[in-house]
């Protein structure tokens, strides 16, 4: 989080200092954003973002719909009929949750739908365990959603905002999931800054405002959202004549993400005094760095600490947080991690009988550079297994003394399991 | 010499008892469902009529279908809602099993209701037990599908506005066995029922009414488990052939527990064995 050398439109002063934790900021965050409609079923970690959410309503303090369906799959087809009518929607889930979201959660992008959901990040089972890993992200991969991470509790918040002005630009029209690690911080508290209300509406321009498509049937463009007055239909049967073209088209615009990503970055830095990194990505210590760490989420935040002092040491190591796993940014990461002399991708999950996700997408955006670093997967943190400074420490002492001897071997490794 | 484990409770021999403490609250009703539930099979293993090693519990997630983590015989801990479905699978693959669903009213009415649904409507040889507490409990308290009318959850913070499901009507309107109802403040009538449809084939469906007083209590302004279960038990009626019009569970009215429907169609595996 960088500090504003210009002064923000909304200074600290002006802004609330608030004690919550993650679900509570992210339940603050939706509050504010004048969401029309919450559909969702409670699973832990999540379940407090949705229960003050419900405080909200009942209090009168928004103007919300809310839904306590009967299952994540009625949540997110509720949520795709309440968009697909014009309506800002949000829900949150976690793990199993999210796994039985997966069918709608296709039909929601494929829509172009700018529905925003948070993801508590919680283990897939089997064995059944409540903590945190990424592996219910990673399940969403390839479901065509735009997936931000979030650090801290105060990341979590303003992401949650800038999900809904990303998901709704005319350029982009996709659903955002915005990520947070289950327990590490949705339940942990912490002190933020949140911003009154009108400035919200103000950078949000009020409620949603769903654009104008041009189709065949009307002469003017009308409105993308169904309105029986002027019927249009969502999903329609679309064979070998216009699948493949509806298909690249919703592929193609994931290209204008990051551009927005970016753009509602600064002004949310503009606006706020707050920033992360250029909205994708946020490096620490890399411009020097001979080892460099790449992470997602609040692990991040352990690794910086430790990154500080051993620099403080003397040690070349950075950090690089990604903010934005998909759309994949593979020019950037290259141009990042391309001095490098060796990159150590640590993240909480991994397709067994490969890599971890995130290691195979840093490994195809390398294969760009003419010179690349060595590339080591570090698997941590699996079922909510703590993460330890010490461990950091350690591992990348150990990554020092393998880059002495030149030897870099194996590539797959595990950080923190027994034996 | 192999050390016997030892007996403090007659129902030891049926728990894992290296894995107590369990999780429920104190004072929760579950304990004494599940107590209940095992006198009943004890009855029937004692008879000779049923072999332990062919019993199978099956359950979902939730404090209810946390029993299978503490029966000591064969058991899966499944995925929220989908208990029958994979219980089923048991079943068919190996008919000589007994199966025992347990679960709560939300996995089993609620996010698993369609599977219930077929599963009734095929007769299919299972025995469900579903513990009634009125909210989702294990997440802490959110509207469930059988939450009364106007009462408060953490999803409805001011009052529940959607009718809720009578899980005996709609089990009894299609082509179950036998549908019964009882209630943890009459556990005699846990055992016996469990012991009866431990005797019979086709879906058999039994929802005990419990007591969460960790949760549901606090929302309803009896957060004391005794003070719980005596309201409880001055609603609970019971009678010898209740009719299904009278299910509906109102706690003003009264709770009416009894056997809905005892009948002999034939099961799910009858009909396929006949082609
Ligand atoms: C697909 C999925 N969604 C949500 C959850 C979270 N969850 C666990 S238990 C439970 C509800 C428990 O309520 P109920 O089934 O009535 O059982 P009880 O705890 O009341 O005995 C929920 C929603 C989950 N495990 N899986
Ligand atoms: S929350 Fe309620 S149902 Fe769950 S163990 Fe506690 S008292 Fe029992």
């Amino acid at each position: 989080m960088a500090q504003a050398l210009v002064k923000p439109k909304i200074p600290v002063e002006k802004q609330v200092l608030m004690t919550v934790n993650g679900n509570e900021a992210v339940a603050y965050a939706v509050k504010q954003s004048l969401v029309d409609v919450v559909a969702a079923y409670p699973i832990t970690p999540q379940t407090i973002i949705v229960e003050k959410f419900s405080e909200f309503v009942a209090n009168g303090e928004v103007d919300t719909v809310f839904v306590p369906v009967e299952s994540e799959h009625s949540a997110m087809s509720a949520c795709v009929g309440a968009a697909a009518a014009g309506a800002r929607v949000f829900t949150a889930t976690s793990s199993q949750g999210l796994a039985l979201m997966v069918e709608i959660l296709y039909i929601a992008s494929a829509l172009r739908l700018p529905i925003v959901m948070a993801v508590a990040n919680r283990a897939l089972s089997a064995p059944i365990n409540i903590h945190n890993d990424h592996s219910d992200a990673y399940l969403m991969r390839d479901a065509g959603w735009i997936q931000l991470f979030a650090e801290n509790v105060q990341e979590a918040y303003d992401t949650t905002i800038q999900a809904f002005k990303i998901a709704e630009d005319e350029r982009v029209l996709l659903p955002v999931a915005v990520n947070l690690d289950g327990f590490f911080l949705s339940h942990t508290l912490e002190n933020i800054y949140m911003l009154p209300d009108e400035s919200v509406r103000e950078f949000l321009g009020g409620y949603r405002r769903v654009s104008k498509v041009k189709v065949d049937y009307f002469d003017e463009e009308v409105p993308l959202a169904l309105n029986p007055a002027r019927p249009l239909s969502f999903g329609n049967l679309d064979l070998y004549d216009y699948y493949f073209e509806h298909k690249v088209q919703q592929v193609e615009a994931m290209k204008s993400v990051p551009e927005v990503v970016r753009e509602v970055n600064e002004e949310w830095f503009k606006l706020t005094g707050r920033r992360y990194g250029d909205g994708i990505m946020d490096g620490y210590g890399i411009e020097d760095a001979d080892i460099i760490l790449l992470a997602m989420g609040s692990g991040a935040g352990t690794m910086r600490s430790v990154v500080r002092k051993l620099r403080r040491e003397g040690l070349r190591v950075g950090l690089l947080k990604l903010r934005m796993f998909r759309p994949f940014p593979f020019k950037d990461i290259a141009d990042k991690l391309k001095n490098a002399k060796l990159v150590a991708v640590m993240e909480k999950g991994i397709s067994p009988g490969s890599y971890g996700p995130l290691f195979l997408e840093v490994n195809t955006a390398l294969y760009e550079l003419k010179e690349r670093p060595l590339l080591v997967n570090y698997i941590y943190g699996l079922g909510g297994r703590d993460l330890v400074p010490d461990m950091v420490e350690n591992m990348v002492k150990g990554l020092f003394k393998e880059l002495e001897t030149g030897l870099v071997q194996p590539r797959l490794r595990y950080l923190g399991v027994r034996e | 010499m192999a050390v016997a484990k030892k007996v403090i409770h007659p129902l030891d021999k049926y728990l894992r008892s290296d894995r107590l403490p369990h999780i429920w609250c104190p004072g929760c009703g579950i304990g004494i469902a599940l107590a209940a539930m095992l006198r009943g099979i004890d009855r029937r293993i004692r008879e000779g009529k049923l072999d332990r090693n062919k019993l199978v519990f099956v359950t979902g997630i939730g404090c209810s279908a946390r029993v299978s983590f503490y029966v000591d015989f064969d058991s899966a801990h499944t995925l929220h809602g989908r208990a029958i479905p994979f219980a089923t699978g048991v079943k068919l693959a190996n008919p000589s099993l007994e199966v025992i669903v347990v679960g709560g009213d939300g996995d089993i009415a609620g996010i698993g209701g369609n599977h219930l649904l077929h599963a009734a409507r095929r007769n299919m040889d299972l025995f469900v037990v579903m513990i009634t507490n009125f909210v989702y409990a294990m997440t802490g308290g959110q509207l469930a599908p059988t939450t009364p009318l106007r009462v408060y959850t953490t999803t409805t913070p001011y009052g529940n506005p959607e009718p809720p499901l009578n899980v005996i009507k709609l089990v009894a309107s299609l082509n179950a066995n036998y549908v019964a109802r009882a209630s943890v403040t009459t556990p005699h009538y846990i055992e016996s029922f469990t012991y009866k449809a431990l005797g019979m084939k086709g879906f058999r469906f039994l929802e005990v009414v419990s007591t969460c007083p960790e949760v549901y209590g606090r929302h309803i302004g009896l957060r004391n488990p005794v003070a719980m279960l005596e309201e409880l038990k001055k609603r609970v009626i019971y009678k010898a052939h209740p009719v299904v019009d009278e299910s509906d569970i109102d706690w003003d009215k009264g709770i009416v527990i009894g056997e809905y429907v005892v009948r002999n169609n034939p099961s799910y595996l009858d009909l396929i064995k006949r082609g």
